[in-house]
């Protein structure tokens, strides 16, 4: 067992139960910061990966954007009497037998096919360039109409918001 | 040097994944529901990854990046129509969110 | 052999290591009389009122919003930036129209006032209207509005 093993089996960890958390958890509070972890345990098997670029976007895309919005959600959407921050559940039987159904069927396809398992060489230098080249290349289209998505998104977004707010 | 095999990513991707499903399934608040969605996202840009490190192409990492793009819009617009719908019915509930019900 | 993000990691877990002993150690060695009011909210002083679980302004969520979208942004510029030289004109144009496009966004929100904060608007104190006759004495008091300086939340 190297210390690559134990990296991996580290961050695994870390996903995997504060994923359970972020089900489980019965304030939203607690679900909210323990997705944090999670996103942090796969930004640090994307560098196990040898992702670096993509790791580091991780962290900045949904630690720093995506879950400080989850939390402005949390804080708005809850009354001010507070009891209602903690929620319920229902059907966990038939949804928890469901799920397991469905991942046995996804690791039996996992574990039974042949995979091409031999790791390229690990990036000694960053993977950005790489990225870059291919993002100007195969992908310009798509790089333009992310940007149009953006756009878009930003646009209704601050519509809906917006309009809402002078409703009330 | 990296020995793990590439089913260990995958079997991790699965479980996240099937941790997202249920949490939709059995949730009732709705950013919580909007968590897991994040959840599943997440676990198949980690599958993307994988299969883009083992394959050296950069290919997964540009798909990657797509995902997240597209998961920071759904979470703009998504969280806007929530945080609409609690102004006007003053949950977030999603069982008591049934406008749409005949 | 030590990669870069490998001394990153012995960093992080030092400072895991570090925090877990300082707090251990410090709950070990302190004396622990909680009394009613050590356990109360904070509150520069003065008793709490009601919860500290109030409703943020919608203003902080669209501010949040643009951020977010922003961020999204910067870091599709980032592979760009590196790589765009290659490429001469042609690269160069493909991301200045995806800022273009971004930037009508931009002026849009600025258009619509989203990127202006309401601030709160101080009203001066109105002065009460008094009439003193002639030795002094206090004949009337125009009465005024109660509130004088309130914080006007103009959203």
């Amino acid at each position: 067992m190297n210390i690559y093993d134990i990296v991996f089996y580290l961050f695994a960890a870390i996903t995997l139960a504060s994923a359970f958390v972020v089900v489980t958890a019965r304030n939203i509070i607690y679900s909210a910061f323990s997705l944090l972890f999670t996103f942090f345990g796969i930004a640090g098997l994307y560098v196990l990966l040898g992702a670096d670029f993509i790791a580091v976007v991780q962290l900045m895309v949904y630690v720093g954007g995506i879950l400080v919005l989850i939390l402005f959600g949390v804080m708005l959407t809850n009354k001010i009497t507070s009891v209602q921050i903690k929620t319920g559940t229902l059907q966990v039987i038939p949804a928890i037998l469901g799920t397991a159904l469905m991942a046995g069927v996804l690791i039996k396809i996992f574990t039974g096919t042949n995979w091409h398992s031999q790791m390229a060489q690990y990036p000694t230098k960053t993977t950005a360039y790489a990225l870059g080249h291919i993002l100007l290349t195969d992908y310009v289209l798509i790089f333009e109409l992310l940007g149009i998505l953006l756009l878009i998104a930003l646009i209704g977004a601050a519509t809906i918001a917006r309009k809402e707010e002078k409703a009330s | 040097m990296n020995l793990i095999p590439i089913e260990y990513y995958l079997i991790l991707s699965a479980f996240m994944f099937a941790v997202g499903v249920t949490g939709v399934l059995i949730r009732k608040n709705a950013i919580v529901v909007f968590m897991c969605i994040e959840l599943m996202l997440n676990s198949g840009n980690l599958a993307l990854v994988a299969f883009s490190s083992y394959m050296g192409s950069s290919a997964g990492q540009i798909f990657v990046f797509f995902v997240m793009t597209v998961a920071a819009a759904e979470a703009a617009v998504g969280l806007a129509i929530i945080i609409a719908i609690f102004r006007n019915k003053l949950t977030v509930n999603i069982d008591e969110i049934n406008i749409f019900k005949w | 052999m030590l990669t870069e993000f490998g001394k990153i990691f012995i960093f992080l877990l030092l400072a895991i290591f570090f925090v877990i002993v300082a707090v251990l150690f410090s709950k070990f060695i302190r004396p622990a009389r909680p009394t009613k009011e050590k356990l109360l909210t904070y509150e520069c002083g003065e008793n709490p009122e009601g919860s500290p679980w109030i409703k943020f302004n919608i203003r902080f969520y669209v501010v949040a919003l643009i951020f977010l979208i922003f961020d999204v942004e910067v870091v599709l510029l980032f592979p760009w930036a590196l790589s765009y030289k290659e490429f001469g004109l042609p690269g160069f144009l493909v991301g200045a129209i995806f800022l273009i496009v971004l930037g009508l966004g931009m002026a849009y929100e600025w258009r619509k006032g989203d990127l202006e904060w309401a601030r709160p608007v101080i009203q001066p104190p109105v002065l009460k209207k008094q009439t003193y006759s002639k030795d002094g004495i206090l004949v009337s008091e125009e009465k005024a509005k109660e509130s004088s300086a309130v914080l006007q939340d103009q959203v």
